[in-house]
């Protein structure tokens, strides 16, 4: 079980409002993602449901049971921090039994599950070293082990995976959604890497200064953003927003079109351009067009486009990908 | 730019500073030795003569130098024990967000700054004074017979007023080693489930060892040479019940003007002191390494 609520949770340090009341539902077995850029309070709303941080105000229910004055360490949560905050003095083999140990938990069955949760891990071999002599991969698994041992209601991640460098990222993040498959225990993902949060999410909330924009699937958000916050935010490169006249033609204050769906031709479309810097991926080109009354469009094409700086193109949008929003940034049905 | 020559004239260009250094330390060392093995008394200058180990047998046969040994050891050990436990405490208490901390913060420092004499003399004049001191005005407004203290248990006296002074000290390496502790591994202590003893227990004190450590090893160096307090005080007595064998040294040289006998025992004393700092070493010194 592991079914958050938040309702009317907000959190002020002093009298600045870092996190205005805000209603969540999290659903048992979810893997939800908090993103937003830096700032925006995803590890205070993270650490609002540990319990590390008093709310200022409104309830959290665990599993419909109120959770709002319990300390962290009876709400039943695991938490894997930025830094790990594994403990310097002990093994790995004391580190991953010390919330068995707090438990009380007797020696041998603690002994057992801490081989099962290491076996899991890839620790086997590791499990009498301190946390310094391991690779930041290896102290993450740790934190990761320290945490499923428990068997806790829900798992809370800040950033786990900011530290690592990009392979052994994308491996880390195969691992931990793997391991949601296995346990299927709520997870509680905070990062501001918009990749990692499509690619892992049941569910993606979006915020911003502390409000939430939108909350949905990955796929929700990328086809019907709410508002301009999510178009901007969602999808890599970002979504292309034209304003003025452009915009009008289309019925909205500002229009949205994604660079993967712009058709791209050197002989006719609806605006011509010209070629400004690409950036070549190998599968993919992202090409920056410079459009005559738009501006810098950017496009996706494929890979072998031998397409040149300075070369004229013509851009047409594809039917039915256009998003529209209106003076307040809404998304228009 | 290890080579071989720049080696070499490292080592000529560092050389005057080691070989000061040396002199300055095996000059002085070298006298008392000298000295140790001579019948060398101020009451009969130019009498100096070649006493082998006449000096050394003397002042280890002294009844009263096992005293003293036992003495030296047990303020020592009272004293790292009250600065070590009270420095911690202190330094969990100075750690919480509190209002004034800056002042409070201060004054407990201050201690540190009073000259061993002066804190001495405060104390004995001033609070155990058997008649005028604060502590007997208490025990009498209490109906209770006042306490003489530096008469009664006088080593005690002194490790009470040593360890005052010492206290800040601890509490200062100590306060800075808590100030650098991880907030973050508490949280995770707490989301563990620990309480605020066993996340004490298990994460603090670990944390702590190496300052403790160091703790421990400055004062031991400093606390063997404890002198001022001795004399000012009690000056060692009654009878030999507070005499250190740094304040036995003196004794034998000043007192009696026996500079033979003196530096036997300034001989033996360096030799008890390395034999202190090696046990030390072997004992927690590995908790400074890593
Ligand atoms: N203890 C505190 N006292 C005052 N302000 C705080 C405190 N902790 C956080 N804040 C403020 O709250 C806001 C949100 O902080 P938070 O750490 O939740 O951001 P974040 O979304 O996790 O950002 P990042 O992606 O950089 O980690 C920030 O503006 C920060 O300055
Ligand atoms: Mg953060």
């Amino acid at each position: 079980m592991g079914r958050i609520t938040l309702r009317n949770v907000s959190k002020r340090f002093g009298d600045v409002t870092v996190i205005p009341p805000i209603n969540l539902e999290i659903g048992d077995g979810e893997f939800v993602v908090f993103v937003g850029p830096s700032g925006c309070g995803k590890s205070t709303l993270l650490r609002l449901i540990a319990g590390l941080e008093d709310v200022s105000g409104g309830v959290i229910e665990i599993d419909g049971v109120n959770a709002t004055g319990l300390p962290p360490a009876r709400r039943g949560l695991a938490m894997v921090f930025q830094s790990y905050a594994l403990y310097p003095h002990m093994s790995v083999r004391r580190n991953i039994a010390f919330p068995l140990k707090m438990a009380g938990m007797d020696p041998s069955e603690i002994a057992r599950k801490v081989e099962a949760a290491a076996a899991v891990l890839n620790l086997t071999g590791y499990l009498d070293r301190r946390p310094g002599q391991l690779s930041g991969g290896q102290r993450q698994r740790v934190a990761i082990g320290r945490a499923i041992v428990r068997e806790p209601k829900a798992f809370l991640f800040d950033e786990p995976l900011s530290n690592l460098d990009a392979a052994l990222r994308v491996n880390m993040r195969l691992e931990i959604s793997e391991l949601h498959q296995t346990l299927k225990t709520t997870m509680i993902y905070v990062t501001h890497d918009q990749v990692e949060a499509m690619t892992m999410a049941d569910k993606i909330v979006v915020l911003n200064q502390g409000r939430i924009e939108q909350v949905g699937s990955p796929l929700d958000l990328y086809r019907s953003p709410a508002n301009l916050f999510v178009a901007g935010f969602i999808g890599s490169p970002k979504m292309n927003l034209i304003g003025g006249p452009e915009a009008a033609r289309h019925g909205a204050v500002t229009m949205g079109l994604r660079p993967e769906h712009i058709d791209l031709s050197t002989s006719d479309g609806t605006w011509r351009g010209t070629v400004g810097m690409s950036e070549h991926l190998g599968s993919d080109t992202f090409l920056r067009v410079q459009v005559e009354g738009l501006g810098m469009i950017t496009v996706r094409t494929g890979g072998d486009s031998g397409l040149r700086h300075g070369d004229a193109v013509c851009l047409t949008p594809q039917p039915g990908r256009v998003h529209r929003f209106d003076a307040d940034g809404k998304a228009m049905a | 730019m290890a080579t071989q020559h720049s080696r070499t004239a490292a080592r000529l260009m560092i050389s005057p500073a080691v070989i000061l250094l040396f002199l300055w330390m095996i000059v002085p060392l070298a006298m008392t030795l000298y000295f140790s093995f001579l019948r060398y008394n101020l009451l009969m200058p130019g009498m100096e003569e070649w006493a082998g180990f006449s000096n050394y047998r003397y002042f280890l046969t002294d009844p009263a130098f096992f005293t003293a040994l036992r003495n030296t050891l047990v303020l020592v050990a009272g004293v790292l024990m009250i600065t070590v436990t009270g420095g911690v405490l202190l330094a969990l208490l100075l750690d919480q967000p509190m209002w004034g901390q800056g002042i409070v913060r201060i004054l407990v420092i201050a201690p540190f700054f009073v000259m061993p004499t002066v804190s001495a003399l405060v104390w004995t004049n001033m609070f155990m004074n058997p008649v005028n001191g604060l502590f007997a005005h208490a025990a009498k407004a209490m109906g209770l017979q006042p306490y003489d203290f530096l008469a009664q248990s006088p080593l005690l006296s002194i490790t009470l007023i040593v360890a005052w002074q010492w206290l800040p000290f601890a509490t200062l390496i100590l306060l800075t080693a808590l100030q650098s502790l991880d907030r973050e591994q508490m949280e995770a202590a707490a989301m563990d489930g620990a309480g605020p003893l066993s996340r004490f227990i298990y994460i603090t004190v670990p944390h702590l060892t190496r300052s403790i450590t160091v703790v421990i090893l400055i004062q031991t160096i400093f606390l063997l040479s404890v002198f001022a307090e001795i004399l000012v005080t009690t000056n060692g007595g009654p009878g030999t019940a507070s005499t250190t064998l740094t304040y036995l040294v003196y004794v034998q040289s000043m007192l009696q003007f026996d500079v033979g006998g003196g530096a036997a025992g300034g001989i033996v004393a360096v030799i008890l002191a390395n034999i202190v700092a090696i046990f030390l070493m072997r004992m927690i010194g590995r908790n400074l390494d890593a």
